[in-house]
């Protein structure tokens, strides 16, 4: 049996046994749903509806509804789409980069991240889908054969490489987290009492039966995904960034962007586990399993990745300065001191300040605050976004063309839509799926248990002692 | 000669393992054994060979990487070349460099679902099938020993079981 070093302390607390564990995560799904679960999915359905109809208004008559115009054409659509494929980069960092790394911790919250990767990425579709003006002939983006004499796509567009990195990103996570729940799906199957339940997670299961040689197998399985998506998640926000340094648009055009994406993506998608998991280990009293080491855990990355985004925006500024350039210096000079200041504050504040804070253990070890503050850094993530793409197009190189840009209603109302959305599904997956995975929790009682850790910890004790 | 079934339930992975071995040391034939979770090093007690579900991701994979490569060959270079923004379409490995991206997310998606399709079929888990473990309580806490053996030998590997911390025997 693998033995954990007693200085590190417990990731389940408590006294846990394998059947307790069971009894833990499935109560959610067997019991009653509170008044606040109804509560927040109500209001979840009612912004999701409210998206669907901006949607299709936009459908039925053009993007013309949008805020965007023939200067600033890239706007809502893209920070959106940029904030929501991020945010569910974490997920795969969770699950496939913490896995290679072997770290434990990382099993109390990968389905509840990866489920929130699934749906980042649903959220993150809609944009592009939709910014094609056309959402009915979007299958032009893929090479197909077609009936324009065989013109095909362009693979040297970054814009195609974006089809085939997200669709791939999505898929492969989709599978990746459906494989992971099998077994628990098993479980529940195994213990359900209502006849449907018991069809319907039969169906789910795929008759898993926890044989030696699946779990042999299962584990194979898990390693090689987890060694295909680590590559697959750095590939999908670079690529994603390419979308902008490829182009020759001063404040674009830099060769920083892959990393610098890659790290932002991470910082947000860590805070949106977070804002998420503080409330989903409230409600369905899982503070045994998530528990304030795993919060601090993930405030470290914050910080490492939050500096790493600190550091992006103060090279960017210095090489602009350095290139001698002077449209390059001026793109900078006018996200900080231009009309749209505010959104680079923001940004600033947000993303390179606050972060800092969480050096202090108290603050990081801080519910209340890590809560606070993992919104703070999406606002700010958000506005990242957003200053990269409208202040850098409403001042390109022809002064005439030169025009602000403000979020029409249709704007605002699909990106509530899309928020709605994805609480929505996530709500659902709460009530409906096993949120810790719990068949690998189980196999980290015996090493990272309390009760096992203290009774280890004594034995030693007790030996040195004679 | 008539073969003997038998289902062994233990309570904890400790026994189960001590069990497993000096069985298995003995020669006997432990068919598989099913556990809430993957308990490490138990596949190689029981003789379980190694997977080579790993060297069929990499065969997808390069089936992937060379699927990618023929169709952006056949439609960028060969079928239709094209000058897009001063970037004419004269050989592929002059316009290689752009096609990295999509070589390697064609390798990871064919490599992944491969992977995955060939792991569901070989275990046979699909929507529908039967629950394969004996006993429901083998999700939850209970780890389930399957031996095969000769009637004769029943009553010597029985005791075996009982003494190794075997908290429940039943025959099939």
């Amino acid at each position: 049996m693998q033995h954990e070093s007693e200085i590190r302390e417990p990731l389940i607390l408590g006294k846990k046994s394998y059947h307790e564990i069971t009894e833990d995560i499935v109560r959610p799904i067997e019991g009653k749903a509170s008044k606040y679960w109804y509560m927040l999915l109500t209001i979840s359905i009612i912004c999701f509806l409210w998206g669907i109809g901006c949607l299709a208004y936009t459908i039925g008559t053009g993007i013309g509804v949008w805020g965007s115009n023939n200067g600033v054409d890239w706007a809502f659509d893209i920070t959106n789409f940029v904030w929501w494929i991020g945010i569910g980069h974490a997920g795969t960092l969770i699950s496939a980069v913490l896995l290679l790394f072997r770290q434990k911790w990382r099993m109390a919250i990968n389905r509840a991240a990866e489920a929130m990767t699934i749906f980042a990425v649903m959220c993150a579709a809609i944009f592009v889908l939709l910014h094609t003006g056309r959402p009915w002939l979007d299958y032009w983006l893929f090479p197909l054969p077609n009936q324009f004499g065989s013109l095909w796509v362009n693979f040297n567009s970054p814009l195609m490489w974006d089809v085939f990195a997200v669709s791939t990103y999505f898929s492969v996570s989709l599978v990746f987290w459906y494989t992971g729940l099998v077994p628990d799906f098993a479980m529940i199957r195994d213990r359900a009492a209502k006849p449907l339940a018991k069809k319907i997670y039969g169906i789910m299961s795929f008759g898993w039966g926890g044989s030696a040689r699946h779990w042999h197998r299962f584990e194979e399985v898990s390693l090689v995904l987890a060694g295909l998506s680590t590559p697959l998640v750095f590939s999908v926000h670079s690529i994603v960034s390419t979308d902008f340094a490829t182009s020759v648009v001063p404040g674009w055009h830099t060769t920083i962007f892959p990393p610098y994406f890659v790290a932002g993506a991470v910082f947000s998608g860590f805070a949106m586990v977070l804002t998420l998991l503080i409330i989903v280990r409230k409600i369905y009293n899982l503070e045994n399993y998530i528990t304030i080491k795993h919060i601090e855990y993930m405030n470290i990355v914050i910080i490492v990745t939050g500096s790493i985004v600190g550091v992006a925006y103060l090279t960017e500024l210095f090489i602009s300065w350095y290139s001698g350039v002077e449209y390059e210096q001026y793109a900078f000079l006018n996200r900080a001191t231009g009309p749209y200041w505010w959104a680079y504050a923001a940004m600033m504040t947000c993303n390179v300040i606050s972060p800092q804070l969480f050096w202090f253990k108290k603050l990081r070890t801080n519910l209340t605050f890590t809560f606070i503050m993992s919104i703070i850094v999406n606002i700010g993530m958000w506005f990242e976004r957003f200053v990269i793409i409208v202040p850098t197009l409403c001042r390109t190189f022809l002064p005439s063309t030169w025009n602000m840009y403000s979020p029409s209603f249709v704007d605002w109302g699909i990106y509530t839509g899309t928020i709605g959305m994805f609480f929505t599904f996530f709500l659902l997956f709460t009530r409906y799926f096993p949120v810790i995975a719990q068949a690998e929790l189980k196999s980290i009682v015996k090493s990272s248990g309390q009760e096992h850790k203290e009774k280890h910890a004594h034995g030693h004790a007790h030996a040195a002692h004679h | 000669m008539s073969k003997a079934v038998i289902h062994a339930i233990f309570d904890d992975e400790e026994p189960l393992m001590a069990s497993a071995k000096s069985l298995h040391a003995q020669g006997v034939h432990i068919k598989d054994v099913f556990t809430p979770f993957p308990v490490h090093g138990l596949d190689a007690a029981i003789g379980v060979p190694r997977t080579r579900i790993a060297i069929t991701a990499f065969i997808y994979g390069l089936t992937g990487a060379s699927l990618a490569t023929l169709m952006m060959w056949y439609m960028m270079i060969s079928d239709w070349p094209t000058d897009i923004g001063g970037k004419p379409s004269f050989a592929y490995y002059m316009n290689m460099p752009a096609f990295i991206p999509i070589t390697f997310e064609s390798t990871v998606l064919c490599a992944a679902h491969g992977m995955v399709i060939t792991y569901y079929l070989r275990c046979w888990m699909l929507p529908g099938v039967k629950a394969k473990n004996p006993d429901p309580r083998t999700t939850d806490d209970k780890f389930l020993m399957v031996i095969e053996t000769k009637e004769e030998n029943k009553g010597n590997i029985e005791s075996m079981l009982k003494n190794g911390g075997a908290t429940e025997i039943h025959h099939k």
